[in-house]
């Protein structure tokens, strides 16, 4: 472990029982994730991307601390006073509609340490002035809100308790282009000004491409390819990569929309595949896929595919 | 040259409501030609969704009200037709796909049930030979145990699968215009390109004509002919797709198309428009983006009108007024 690094994920595995059958033993298991290994590098951005149900959502809850793994260790690297902060996709539910705009923004706050009813405000007012909301808002409630300015929000949220690390769960797939721009901008502003640590989970991948140093692609609980974001999304390895990249709509494409994929079908995770994960939909694959495989170390990135010549380790962030 | 197969003059919608109406449609003008696939993009609350559903008469009576304007499909006035007509009108010549694929599905009834009473009901096929239907639609979507998926309920497919069924469905009845809003926005990337792709082959396949909704400029400039770009219930500029968005002619278009992080250079902000969409209670008079425009001057405080800016173009500014004077 560098000392740069905030967190560290090692090995984590998330099982969730599902059935009962007639002794109360659970019929099987959702399988999550599996094994997943990641450093968090202080101050800079980590994208985490793939299809829905891959697992993003549960590792920012293992991050989070709000989900102990099954299996697998997680190190943080950051004092006791402080934690973790999570910014979620819909701003609507994710926020208490009873309370006021303050109350909403200094709740982490409150939770840990109950202060007086001025100190709160004052901070809120502090807070709610760093996300470009007009001081007036604080004793509204979050319905009386755009999307945008709700996400500006729950952002000040995130920040009251002074976080080092802050998890953004597609924090703009919500909201319009001309509003996601100012919300990018704004996290650019906060990381920059405060050192904050970000885990920003997308499946817009311009978004990670603009935002993030790093970018971890996942593919049925496990990370498929990590490096800089750069690299990974200029010159994919894992065939998985390149099938999500080939995926996007571009406004610079010509020559209309291509052939129709025949198997758009994520495999089952209650009966993980023997072998690699993606062997069902990969058209590379061959005779040395019927192995689980480990990530390589390639360039500038880890592949966990059979195929990647691995070259000589290299630390994967500048 | 053949009746348009939607064309939409002047409609003005409005909801009314506690706190004033909501004027969500401000004088909309739109055709959708003979297998033409058409887009209207624009953000959230645009009145994409509104304006089509209008045209569909699908919004729910009482809600609304039509001040202006007036519809025609296929050639004949909406307002003349009765609601068993238009009912005869939905699910045959004309047909619809919706954003949630899980709401549009009967959780209660397998796929094979829905699939053939659709099909029962708009063609004379009965017994195997509908079945036989079913299944050549299923086929072509892409689903490979078609036999098998008949006798499944919704829940038990993906979301990506139930998209292709419904859009199977949708060309049961050979319709001549499919309205499909967002059909794409709940799927996953790899899934929205197989979906789109086969929307678009059987659109071209069968001749239909696509009204295609989406807030997604990448997916409208890979999927339409042709597009209309909203703002706060009006069209600001109209054309064809390549050249709408290649080279853009209202400040709105040209600032959304900016505002993609898709280009953008990581080292510096994005370029955002500052502001919010206008209040529809009380819409703007002049141009509906002044208050986000940064070419605003003086003559935007009255409203511009949809003005040509090239070959099939349009824009509704000022500016281009201006220069084309
Ligand atoms: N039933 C209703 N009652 C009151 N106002 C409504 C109703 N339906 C729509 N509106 C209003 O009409 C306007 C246009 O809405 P519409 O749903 O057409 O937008 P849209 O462009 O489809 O947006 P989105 O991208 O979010 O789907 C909005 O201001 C909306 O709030
Ligand atoms: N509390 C839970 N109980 C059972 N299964 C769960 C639970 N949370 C998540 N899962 C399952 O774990 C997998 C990963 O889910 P999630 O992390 O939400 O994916 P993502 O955020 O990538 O869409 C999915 O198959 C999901 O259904
Ligand atoms: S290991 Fe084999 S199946 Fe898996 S991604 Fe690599 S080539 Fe494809
Ligand atoms: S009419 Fe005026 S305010 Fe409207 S887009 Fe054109 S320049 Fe901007
Ligand atoms: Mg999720
Ligand atoms: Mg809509």
């Amino acid at each position: 472990m560098t000392t740069d690094s905030v967190m560290t994920l090692s090995n984590i595995h998330m099982r969730f029982p599902f059935g009962e059958d007639w002794r109360g033993r659970p019929r099987g298991y959702v399988h999550a994730l599996n094994g997943i290994d990641l450093e968090i590098l202080r101050g800079k951005t980590l994208g985490v991307v793939g299809e829905s149900g891959c697992g993003k959502s549960t590792l920012a809850q293992v991050l989070m601390g709000i989900r102990k793994p099954s299996e697998g260790e997680v190190t943080r690297n950051f004092g006791a006073d402080h934690d973790v902060q999570i910014v979620f996709q819909d701003p609507q539910s994710s926020l208490n509609a009873r309370m006021p705009v303050w109350r909403v923004i200094t709740e982490p706050v409150f939770a840990v340490s109950k202060r007086p009813k001025a100190e709160l405000r004052a901070l809120a007012a502090d807070l709610a002035a760093k996300v470009g909301l007009r001081p007036e808002v604080l004793d509204r409630y979050p319905h009386e809100f755009s999307g945008g300015q709700r996400q500006r929000i729950a952002i000040a949220r995130a920040l009251s308790s002074d976080p080092d690390v802050i998890v953004l769960d597609e924090p703009t797939s919500a909201l319009d282009i001309s509003i996601q721009a100012q919300i990018l901008n704004l996290l650019k502003d906060l990381q920059a000004e405060r050192g904050l640590t970000y885990i920003f989970i997308s499946h817009d991948i311009s978004v990670v491409r603009y935002l993030c140093d790093e970018v971890a692609v996942m593919y049925l609980g496990q990370v498929v390819e990590h490096g800089a974001s750069e690299a990974v999304l200029a010159a994919p390895k894992h065939p998985y990569t390149r099938l999500l990249l080939d995926s996007i709509p571009t406004m610079r494409a010509t020559g209309g929309l291509g052939e129709a994929l025949s198997n758009t079908d994520l495999p089952s995770n209650r009966n993980l595949p023997t072998g690699c994960f993606f062997k069902d939909r990969c058209e590379q694959a061959g005779a040395g896929c019927d192995v689980r495989q480990n990530m390589v170390p390639s360039e500038q990135a880890q592949v966990r595919c059979c195929q990647t010549v691995a070259t000589t380790p290299q630390k994967v962030s500048a | 040259m053949a009746d348009p197969v939607l064309k939409i003059d002047g409609l003005e919608v409005l909801f009314p409501g506690f706190s004033g109406d909501v004027h969500a449609v401000n004088g909309v003008d739109l055709d959708v030609q003979r297998g033409e696939i058409v887009g209207l993009v624009g953000e959230s609350g645009s009145a994409k969704s509104v304006t089509a559903m209008t045209a569909l008469g699908l919004l729910p009576p009482g809600a609304f009200r039509q001040s202006a304007g007036t519809i025609s499909i296929l050639g004949r006035d909406v307002a003349t037709m009765s609601e068993r007509e238009m009912n005869k009108l939905r699910g045959g010549d004309v047909a619809m796909i919706f954003q949630e694929p899980q709401t549009a599905l009967n959780p209660t009834k397998t796929i094979g049930k829905q699939m053939l009473r659709v099909i029962e009901l708009h063609s004379d096929l009965r017994g195997m030979a509908a079945r036989d239907r079913a299944i050549e639609l299923l086929k072509d979507m892409r689903i490979n145990d078609a036999e098998e998926i008949l006798g499944r309920y919704p829940f038990e497919l993906s979301g990506g699968m139930r998209q292709r069924i419904l859009i199977g469905m949708a060309f049961a009845c050979s319709p001549k215009l499919l309205v499909a809003d967002e059909p794409t926005t709940a799927l996953d990337v790899t899934v929205q390109r197989q979906v789109l792709q086969l929307l678009h082959a059987k659109a071209r396949q069968t001749g239909a004509s696509v009204l295609f909704i989406s807030h997604d400029l990448a997916v409208i400039s890979q999927f339409c002919d042709r597009i209309y770009v909203m703002y706060a219930g009006r069209v600001v500029e109209s054309g064809p797709a390549q050249k709408v968005l290649g080279n853009p002619q209202h400040p709105y278009t040209a600032a959304l198309i900016e505002a993609l992080p898709e280009d953008a250079d990581p080292g510096a902000p994005l370029a955002s428009i500052p502001g919010t969409v206008p209040n529809l209670v009380n819409p703007p008079k002049g141009c509906a983006f002044q208050a986000r425009c940064r070419h605003a001057h003086a003559a935007c405080d009255s409203r511009p009108v949809l003005t040509d800016v090239g070959s099939k173009h349009q824009a509704a500014c000022w500016l281009r007024e201006e220069i084309s004077a």
